[in-house]
């Protein structure tokens, strides 16, 4: 499968899809290896984006649109880049593929998870909500198949699903399999993933219902997420009457992450307006050490400051307690007042910071990383984007995408020079 | 081209269930006058498709409407080769997973779907793409370090590049700097320029053809034909065009209340550059080595009255420069006095690096004054960290100010109303720059029209190439503040879109958002009365007009959009697949039942890209919904033609719905203008309404965003009971 002219695309996410799309509309083919069973990755999963607070999906739909009317890009889901061989212009990689158990003959009908017994923990909600073992991943799923959880369906000797698929499009015997592509150029579009708040054993995380982090709160918002939409304390399903946001949370900590996260104030800005939006009078705080909004994003800044009930208080939280009424207690250094200070709420945001996705699980092939585990650019054919090389926002994700294809097709081109 | 329709309709997904299908099929044949009609139990299974290609290949099938799922799934297997024309009828979604099963309303409903989707089969043409020769060369405006690299970036992926430098040399701004703050791990140490090396290796590359000292005198055509003339005389053909004609720095002398021009010890961060780089850092009074040096950052920025915006590189670039003090002088001290210290992601490791230095200060605060205290400068200072005003004297204060676009629309100037005859303001996006860098032949305007600051960027997140100048693509600081190391990044996918641009225009393709669109607009122009609508509509500057404002389409520089045609009074603007008149019989083929029937019917008009798919996903969820409203989707609702409603209200129907996206300062529409332009033109349908004598409320325009799914069936209920309690159209069955 695939030609040196093929550009190989690992992850699925904005930068991803970014990428392949946009070389194959440069008249490259594009290959997309994707873990999840959808494209989509971080961004499916946010409810609005700064500073225009639009939907996720509406750009997602029109990349769609690219690739479904495009035979030069190919997704394969499910999938893992397990090697990677050859050189600048000619590589090869096996690609490991894990059976969806659900074929191309999938029609979204929806009978098989109607009839399927097993529940599951929904990782698109964060575990926050319940789908069947076989589910639709959410609402706009690319490719638009449902999947199997293998990890909880009992397989054939349950089979419910496969006799109610009027369309032969269930498998509980498919196997996975290996595929070896012939590429020209590698993008690596890995992405993110949150850092652990577990680690952050001050701030409460796991200890107390009410402090979430960030990612949470983008699926609290979210009307496909597990409240439908409405942001409500896990302890009793009320809605809150105050918020903190709590920056930094493992970012610019030497014990944590030492970097910037890059896109946390903007995030939580952005995340005050979802609260105000639902809860006009809700009060929310934020904590910072520095509010780091970029460019003209200083307008959306300017925006959050002038709403009522609102307070941005320059001053890192030491200690997050539990009090009366699953209400939290936070104990802040006021930097601004030069002292320490008490704030109870009903919430807690934790802004937690960006990991690289392969931080821990470096992938094979001649990559240079940074000691966070972000790729640094090189000579090599293989080519970092957006947050896989640097904790960055979906704008400069994609602009960074754009970007690493002409890279990768450079390569193709090298190659192809090399090869006469 | 003479049709013979196949319909093709498909029982499954719960389809055949709500539906009668042999009644569907009876319709196809009657009303859809097609040839063939036929059901199948699984249309997009092997066999299903088989059936279709067997009534083509031996049937002579050259329209095949397929009367099952969303036309936004099963894309890949309903596909045939041209010159077979397809059109999707929704029967899943927006039928059978909507609304009640085996119900009178769900079937009639169906049956409209049908008719529409028969009729605009037999209009509608699989277009020709647009061909003409097309030059792939790129043309790079700017020769400073994102001109330089996206020059680089599109020579090595093969293309032939054409830079133009309006200074006598390349380089641009990097020339002026000493050194680069850290662009690579672990971010710690200072960097060479590398500016000289970067410069020959754009000299010495064949494919690259540089000319410096001149400028752009004007640029005519299209993508694929641009004809450029320089001020010297030189004229070529290049594809498309990387706009990089970079910054100015904010002019300091505006900064007063910060002693500049008033203290010659007050100086800019440009000024503290050139020191660095061409020898020691003095004292411009006295020429005195410094011993203590203030920063102040946001000089000009993050403040309404002269940049409301950050410009993102000034942090790093002061604590970059307070290095140079100390590392001259390691006896010396720096103060940095800043509102947040921005250094994201990994720069956050040069920041750190920069605090750990023991002469380098940096404080949280407002500065309050600058005085002269003998041969020093007193900088006060309210530090928000103490709680308490402070005082340094310092040898020299720098002033960290910010990035202005040398796309800054000119603003002194003004026009003359032609209506008024007035002379009125220059709007700020009136696309003319207060210093010229493209000169376009367009008659809307002789450059790229900008953002809120001046930035010629692109409104939307998720593209961030986007450009209201097809073929045009700013890069650098020029879009927004950005550092060397990012200008370099954004330089190569600048290239890419640059060169993709030329790659799809060749084909006869739009390029982003509607890349698979082949169609482009022609004109009935015997009908046209020069009344300008569509080229002043056109988001994109598509249309040119001829000294009698006859409009002169070039097509390549078209986004297909299809927002002309909606503007046109005289509806001659059509593409192959979508027209007027194409929408207008689809209008026509619904059926209105007679007034004692008690059967109201809406139209509903809704944008392809949010509202469509959005209610689709209602589908999904089975959200069920009044089944009088009968939804015609749009490119763009720009693209909606007031004939339809009048056309509609003509008929029968008793009200029309639009729903378009998000338009104002935030708009989200993917055509600029479109849902705000069917606004305006909403407000005519008024008069359409009075004329007719009916009632205002039966026209009504929403916007939604694609998440609203569940908000869209509750604007139908709601809207139907408006409509029933305004009653039904007097001019039914007339």
């Amino acid at each position: 499968m695939g030609s040196e002219k093929t550009i190989l695309v690992i992850g699925g996410g904005i930068s991803g899809i970014t990428a392949a799309i946009e070389a194959a509309e440069a008249g490259y083919d594009a290959v997309i290896v994707e873990q999840n069973p959808y494209l989509g990755g971080r961004v499916s999963r946010a409810h609005q984006y700064f500073p225009k607070l639009c939907i996720p999906s509406c750009g997602l739909e029109i990349n769609f649109r690219r690739i479904k009317t495009n035979p030069k890009i190919k997704v394969i889901t499910q999938a893992e880049v397990k090697n990677i061989t050859g050189k600048k212009g000619a590589y090869e990689v096996t690609v490991e593929v894990t059976p969806r158990m659900v074929n191309d003959n999938c029609t979204l009908c929806g009978k098989c998870a109607e009839v399927c017994p097993v529940e599951r923990a929904d990782e698109f909600n964060l575990g926050m909500s319940k789908t069947k073992a076989i589910y639709l991943p959410n609402s706009m799923a690319f490719p638009a198949k449902y999947a199997i959880d293998k990890a909880v369906c009992p397989g054939a000797s349950c089979g419910k699903c496969v006799e109610v698929c009027a369309y032969k499009a269930i498998d509980l015997g498919m196997s996975g399999q290996s595929l070896t592509l012939k590429v020209g150029g590698i993008v690596v579009a890995t992405g993110w993933k949150p850092y652990d708040a577990a680690k952050l054993d001050n701030l409460g995380f796991g200890k107390y219902p009410n402090v979430i982090t960030n990612v949470m709160m983008e699926r609290l918002a979210a009307v496909d997420g597990p409240t439908g939409g409405k942001i409500l304390r896990p302890s009793d399903g009320q809605p809150p009457k105050s918020v903190a946001f709590v920056q930094c949370a493992g970012s610019r900590d030497q014990n944590h992450l030492p970097y910037c996260s890059g896109v946390c104030c903007m995030g939580s800005l952005k995340q005050i307006n979802y609260v105000k939006a639902q809860l006009p009078d809700a009060q929310a705080f934020m904590f910072y050490i520095d509010i780091r909004a970029m460019g003209y994003l200083e307008d959306f800044l300017r925006k959050v400051q002038e709403m009522p009930n609102v307070s941005l208080i320059k001053g890192k939280v030491a200690k997050i307690t539990g009090e009366a009424g699953d209400a939290l207690k936070l104990e802040v250094e006021d930097v601004a007042q030069g002292k320490k200070i008490t704030q109870v709420v009903d919430m807690v945001v934790l802004a937690t910071g960006l990991v690289p996705s392969i931080a821990d699980k470096r992938l094979p092939g001649d990559i240079t990383y940074d000691e966070y585990g972000f790729i640094v650019p090189s000579d090599s054919g293989i080519v970092g984007a957006g947050c896989a090389k640097r904790p960055v926002d979906v704008y400069h994700s994609a602009m960074d995408a754009t970007g690493a294809a002409l890279k990768a097709i450079q390569s193709v081109v090298a190659g192809g020079v090399h090869h006469g | 081209m003479d049709k013979k329709l196949g319909v093709y309709i498909c029982s499954g997904c719960g389809i055949g269930e709500a539906l009668d299908i042999e009644g569907l099929v009876k319709v196809g044949r009657s009303d859809g006058k097609a040839a063939i009609s036929k059901a199948h139990p699984c249309l997009c299974g092997p066999e299903g498709i088989a059936l279709i290609k067997n009534d083509i290949a031996g049937e002579g099938v050259n329209a095949v409407v397929v009367a099952a799922c969303s036309p936004r799934v099963k894309m890949e297997v309903f596909q045939f080769d041209p010159p077979v024309y397809l059109e999707r009828v929704n029967l899943r979604e927006h039928v059978a997973w909507s609304h009640k099963p085996n119900d009178e309303d769900t079937q009639m409903l169906a049956e409209d779907y049908l008719r529409m989707g028969c009729v605009r089969a037999q209009k509608a043409e699989v277009p020709e793409p647009f061909k003409e020769k097309i030059d792939q060369t790129i043309l790079v405006v700017g020769g400073g370090i994102t001109g330089m690299t996206a020059a680089l970036e599109a020579a090595a992926a093969g293309c032939e590049v054409r830079l133009v430098e309006k200074e006598p040399t390349l380089g641009g701004w990097l020339n002026k700097l000493h050194k680069l703050y850290p662009k690579h791990p672990p971010y710690r140490d200072l960097e060479d320029t590398g500016i000289e090396a970067k410069i020959k290796e754009v000299q010495s590359n064949p494919k690259i053809k540089v000319y410096t000292g001149t400028e752009i005198e004007k640029t005519a055509g299209a993508p694929g034909m641009f004809d450029i003339t320089l001020k010297n005389g030189e004229t070529f053909r290049v594809g498309s065009i990387i706009q990089a004609t970079g910054f100015k720095p904010y002019d300091a002398k505006k900064l007063d209340y910060l002693g500049y021009g008033k203290f010659p010890d007050v100086i800019t961060n440009v000024q503290m550059e050139q020191m660095a780089k061409t020898g020691k850092i003095v004292r411009p009074s006295d020429g005195k080595e410094v011993e203590s040096v203030a920063f102040i950052q946001c000089a000009g920025q993050r403040d309404p009255n002269h940049l409301p915006y950050c410009s993102s590189i000034c942090c790093m670039t002061s604590l970059k420069q307070a290095l140079y003090v100390v590392q001259q002088n390691p006896e010396a001290s720096a103060y940095i006095f800043y509102k947040d210290m921005r250094t994201p992601a990994q720069y956050e490791d040069f920041y750190k690096r920069v605090q750990e230095e023991k002469g380098i200060f940096l404080a949280k605060g407002e500065v309050k004054n600058i005085a002269q205290e003998g041969d020093k400068l007193a900088v006060e200072v309210d530090d928000t960290l103490l709680g308490e005003a402070i005082s340094v004297n310092v040898d020299l204060v720098v002033l960290a100010t910010g990035l202005v676009p040398n796309s800054k629309p000119e603003v002194v100037k003004t026009q003359i109303n032609p209506e008024t005859k007035e002379e009125v303001p220059v709007p700020a996006d009136s696309g003319r720059y207060a210093e010229p860098a493209l000169n376009l032949q367009y008659r809307q305007g002789p450059e790229m029209p900008t953002l809120k600051y001046g930035f010629p960027d692109s409104h939307f997140i998720c593209f961030p190439y986007e450009t209201r100048r097809t073929g045009i693509y700013a890069a650098g600081c020029l879009r927004q503040p950005l550092d060397s190391a990012a200008c370099m990044e954004d330089a190569a996918g600048a290239a890419l879109k640059a060169i993709q641009c030329t790659v799809l225009t060749a084909q006869g393709r739009a390029v982003h958002p509607r890349t698979w669109d082949k169609s482009y607009p022609e004109l009935f122009m015997q009908r046209c009365t020069q009344c300008k609508r569509c080229t002043e509509e056109c988001p994109f500057g598509m249309y040119n007009e001829d000294e009698k404002a006859n409009p002169l389409p070039n097509p390549t520089r078209c986004r297909r959009c299809a927002i002309c045609m909606g503007a046109c009074p005289e509806r001659i603007i059509s593409f192959k697949d979508y027209s007027v008149d194409i929408i207008g019989s689809m209008v026509k083929a619904i059926e209105i039942p007679e007034e004692d029937e008690e059967k109201p019917r809406v139209l509903a008009f809704l944008c392809e890209n949010d509202a469509y798919p959005a209610l689709d996903i209602a589908g999904l969820h089975r959200i069920q919904y009044n089944p009088w409203v009968r939804v015609i989707p749009l490119r763009c609702l720009g693209s909606m033609n007031l004939v339809w409603i009048s056309d509609a209200f003509n008929k029968g129907f008793d009200g029309v719905i639009l729903v378009g996206c998000v338009h104002g300062d935030d708009y989200q529409c993917h055509f600029i203008k479109g849902s705000e332009l069917a606004k305006i033109r909403s407000s005519k349908i008024q008069e359409t309404l009075q004329r007719l004598m009916l009632e205002s409320e039966r026209v009504e325009v929403h916007q939604l965003q694609i998440d609203q799914w569940h908000e869209l069936p509750k604007i139908f209920d709601k809207f139907m009971e408006v409509i029933e309690k305004v009653g039904p159209n007097p001019m039914k069955g007339m």
